[in-house]
């Protein structure tokens, strides 16, 4: 009798590219739903309009590539980059600049260097950077946070404010600076930090503080994920630890000038970043040593752009600076192999 | 069975195991097949030769190969009695398809010994150590986990180092397979007393007995088996694929590592497989050679899965039938378990010593947990890391792939590629489904076709340099020869002159003197010319002669 022919091993476990993505997509949700109920709509549009730019335009470089468009569409990853994208933009920022932010995402950062798996920088995080830097007014605009039964704008209007359509609100009035703004430009001009917090209605009343909920809701998020085993731990721990270092050392010894440990690691980018941009597996280190250097080096740099730096959040340059120095941490981090006695010929 | 520190090796995989659908029924002797086709090389190292020639009539247990004597080999007995038919090519257990020399035997059903039994050691402990040795490698036993490594080669490397531990593995991590299962629950008294050989032999400080505990009536029989031998101690290790790994049990065990491209002799630990210290009992005390070992036939191919006691050569087919036949489901066979073992296109093919297992198997089972494996396309990789943090070895088989990939093989041996045991653990847990196993056989195959053309052209290097040398030698000793010549002829001028001057000096005549010596010179000048034309007359008659000093030397 004849039989058929294919090479060892014979067993594949269920793992796979989509469902790890889906798995990411899932631990966003919390996060989602907390940054909804306090912005209300625009969050929501950020996102559908995010990932169908990114699905958009992924299909039609992979058309234009010759690859097979549906293979790769479903391994999700144009959609978990257009989710984290769009959590880095304020609400009812218009629909142009998310075009454009996702265009240089998807097409620069990930298809022209070769697609999933290819893309040495973190395609998401070089979206936000090139929007921050070329519109750095637009990217700053956030909504007054209240409960979502409050929101100024409901579907209708938000979506008209989004398109342009006869809809230009007074952005002064129904806008807020974020904690990390009100410190970052507060401290700039000669406050000190106490009375910094007293005057920020976000730091004064942690109630009413939506980046200290939203940012639990990731962490949540993020542990569930390492529950599952989709992101190692020593990334987010790295990250957290190292910024948590530096912020306890300066706060301690001038809380008057730096702020506080809780305001950096509640607030901006801090957990988003930590569980689900840091851990993007395909530009992140990849060998134990290498993501407790990887994930210090970020918690570092965001540190010292937040608090030196003329920005007041730094989770994507921090990311972009440390994928630079992917391929060398690897190269000098390489486990013991069994038997062996050093880890690399330097 | 003792509580006892054991260790963890880095990563593993925790397949389905898929135990139960062929250890519950007992073993049994799957009988004498109308023809056996016994392949010469069934082991690591020489092909064995044969000394039997077509037409012969063999008695079972008769050597019908002896092993290359020139470097690692095993001897091969007729599994049974009858004649050679032929001794020919034929298509051999593994994965490249190929043919090779085979000797094949037609039984004739009488099973008969002859007098080709061995004679048992009843008292092997007062036996010499090097007569029980002889025995272990006169009766043709290898490595039954899987390797085939002559044993008596192992053991000997032991003899004279000394041994801490004897680690027998029962482990048996493969999916599937469970010959080494049901032999330690039916005959555990008799792999005690192999295992007692071996210590005679060895003398080492303690025994371990590793067995997975997904088998727990093996440890009770094998606990009970050596209840009363202090030195033997049977240790439970946790189920984990590749447990069964030599230097991953030894560290499961013993904490301790094999070094890279080391022994575990090295480290004075001796791995031993189950059913090899089952067949040194029977060689030693039974007096019976490598003809026969115990086989899993199973998978949802085989109507009733079982193990076998299978002679050596019997062709799949004739087990297949002895389970029962085929079921619809027979899509695959496999030689060896889902893992590590390799597919087979053909059922006519023999089981060897190594073989420990024939799989029958769907593709709906293979895939039960990813349905569209392999057919799905493979992506790129996306770096997870899930290879790494199951890989047995810590290697990065991510990098190693993305070297390959780019046929950066050097870069890929510093990432130690050598070390890779193949297990597959990084393949299965591959979320892109990257055949990443595949990559590593390749290059390992490349590497060692490299570095054979680069030992090739080192020996023509060397070759080459050695003339350039022997010519350059040569130049200078001719040379050499010649400024001798040339100085030895002139000190010869000088001191001649010299003694003139001093002659002329002693007489104080000079004039008289010097008309001597112009007369005794042209003498000599005349005997010179006479003597010339005599040997010119001899010449004439002598150049018709081949003269046998070639002046080809002197270029």
């Amino acid at each position: 009798m004849q039989f058929k022919i294919r090479t060892s091993p014979f067993f594949n476990s269920s793992n796979s590219v989509r469902s790890i993505m889906l798995q990411v997509l899932l631990a966003l949700i919390p996060g989602t739903l907390v940054m909804t109920y306090f912005f209300g709509w625009g969050i929501l549009f950020n996102i559908v309009l995010s990932v169908f730019f990114a699905v958009s335009l992924e299909a039609l470089a992979l058309l234009i590539r010759k690859r097979p468009v549906l293979v790769f569409l479903g391994d999700f990853s144009a959609i978990v980059t257009g989710w984290l994208f769009a959590l880095s933009l304020p609400p009812l920022i218009p629909w142009w600049i998310v075009l454009v932010g996702i265009f240089f995402a998807i097409i620069i950062a990930k298809q022209l260097y070769g697609g999933l798996g290819y893309n040495p920088f973190n395609p998401a995080m070089v979206g936000f950077a090139v929007l921050i830097i070329s519109f750095p007014l637009e990217m700053g605009l956030w909504l007054k946070a209240t409960s979502f039964a409050e929101q100024s704008f409901g579907f209708i209007d938000s979506l008209r404010i989004v398109f342009g359509a006869n809809m230009s609100p007074d952005w002064d009035a129904i806008t807020m600076p974020t904690p990390l703004d009100a410190v970052k430009t507060g401290l700039l001009t000669g406050m000190d930090y106490t009375e910094i917090v007293r005057k920020s209605r976000y730091l004064s009343d942690s109630f009413s503080n939506t980046w200290m909920w939203s940012g639990l809701a990731f962490a949540a998020g993020g542990i569930w994920l390492l529950y599952k085993k989709i992101i190692h731990w020593q990334i987010p721990v790295a990250l957290l630890l190292s910024l948590l270092f530096f912020s306890v050392v300066f706060h301690l010894y001038s809380p008057q000038h730096y702020a506080s440990p809780v305001l950096h690691m509640l607030s901006g980018a801090t957990m988003l970043g930590a569980f689900f941009i840091a851990t993007d597996p395909v530009s992140a280190s990849t060998t134990p040593l290498g993501k407790l250097i990887y994930g210090a080096g970020i918690g570092v740099f965001i540190y010292i752009i937040r608090v030196w730096g003329s920005y007041p959040d730094a989770m994507a340059f921090s990311v972009l600076i440390m994928n630079m120095a992917v391929p060398m941490i690897d190269y000098y981090t390489q486990p013991r192999v069994l038997g062996h006695k050093r880890k690399v010929d330097l | 069975m003792t509580s006892r520190k054991l260790w963890r090796f880095h990563g593993g995989v925790h397949p389905p195991f898929h135990k139960e659908e062929s250890n519950q029924l007992a073993s049994e002797f799957a009988g004498i097949p109308a023809q056996l086709v016994i392949p010469m090389q069934q082991h690591i190292g020489e092909a064995a030769e044969a000394v039997v020639k077509a037409g012969d009539k063999v008695y079972k247990g008769q050597k019908i190969a002896v092993a290359d004597h020139h470097g690692i080999s095993a001897n091969i007995h007729a599994p049974t009695s009858g004649k050679i038919s032929a001794i020919e090519e034929r298509v051999l257990p593994h994965p490249s398809g190929l043919p090779g020399l085979c000797i094949v035997l037609d039984s004739d059903g009488k099973d008969d010994w002859g007098d080709c039994k061995l004679t048992p050691y009843s008292d092997y402990q007062n036996t010499e150590v090097s007569e029980l040795l002889q025995r272990i490698r006169e009766s043709g036993i290898v490595g039954l986990g899987g390797a085939a490594f002559p044993t008596a080669v192992k053991v000997s490397g032991s003899l004279n180092k000394a041994v801490s531990t004897l680690i027998i593995n029962g482990a048996e991590c493969e999916p599937y397979i469970t010959c080494d299962d049901r032999l330690m629950r039916e005959r555990s008294a008799e792999i005690i007393e192999g295992i007692k050989i071996l210590q005679y032999m060895i003398d080492p400080q303690e025994c371990l007995i590793g067995i997975e505990d997904n088998k727990p009536e093996a440890i009770e029989a094998m606990s009970k088996a050596c209840e009363t031998e202090e030195n033997i101690e049977v240790v439970t290790i946790p189920t984990i694929y590749p447990s069964g790994g030599e230097k991953q049990l030894i560290k499961i065990l013993t904490g301790k590592e094999v070094p890279a491209g080391g022994l575990p002799l090295d480290i004075g630990i001796l791995g031993q497989n189950v059913a090899t210290v089952y067949s040194i009992y029977q060689a030693v005390v039974k007096g019976i050679p490598l003809i026969s070992r115990l086989l899993t036939v199973t998978g949802n191919g085989i109507q009733r899965p079982q193990n076998f006691e299978v002679l050596n050569g019997t062709p799949i087919s004739y087990l297949a039938e002895r389970a029962g036949g085929y079921t619809k489901m027979a899509e695959y066979l496999i030689m060896g378990g889902p893992m590590m073992g390799f597919a087979l296109r053909d059922d006519h093919i023999p089981v060897v010593k190594a073989s420990n297992c024939t799989l029958f198997v769907s593709s709906t089972v293979l895939n039960e947990s990813n349905s569209a494996y392999p057919d799905q396309p493979t992506l790129p990789c996306i770096r997870c890391g899930k290879c790494m943090d199951a890989c047995p070895l810590n290697l990065l088989p991510q990098q190693l792939y993305w070297h390959i990939r780019a046929r950066d093989f050097e870069r890929a041996e510093s990432h130690n590629l050598k070390d890779c045991i193949e297990c597959g653990a990084c393949s299965y847990v591959c979320p892109s489904h990257i055949p990443l196993v595949n990559y590593y056989r390749f290059a390992k195959g490349e590497i060692r076709e490299q570095t054979e053309t680069q030992e090739k052209a080192r020996r023509a290097r060397q070759r080459h340099e050695f003339l350039e040398f022997r010519k350059a030698r040569e130049k200078r000793e001719r040379e050499e020869k010649r400024a001798a010549h040339k100085a030895a002829l002139q000190k010869k001028k000088q001191a001649a002159a010299k003694a003139r001057a001093a002659t002329n000096g002693a007489a104080g005549d000079a004039s008289d003197s010097k008309a001597d010596a112009i007369k005794a010179a042209m003498q000599r000048v005349k005997a010179k010319k006479q003597a010339r034309a005599q040997q010119a007359k001899k010449q004439t008659k002598e150049q018709t002669k081949p003269t046998k000093d070639a002046p080809g030397i002197n270029k």
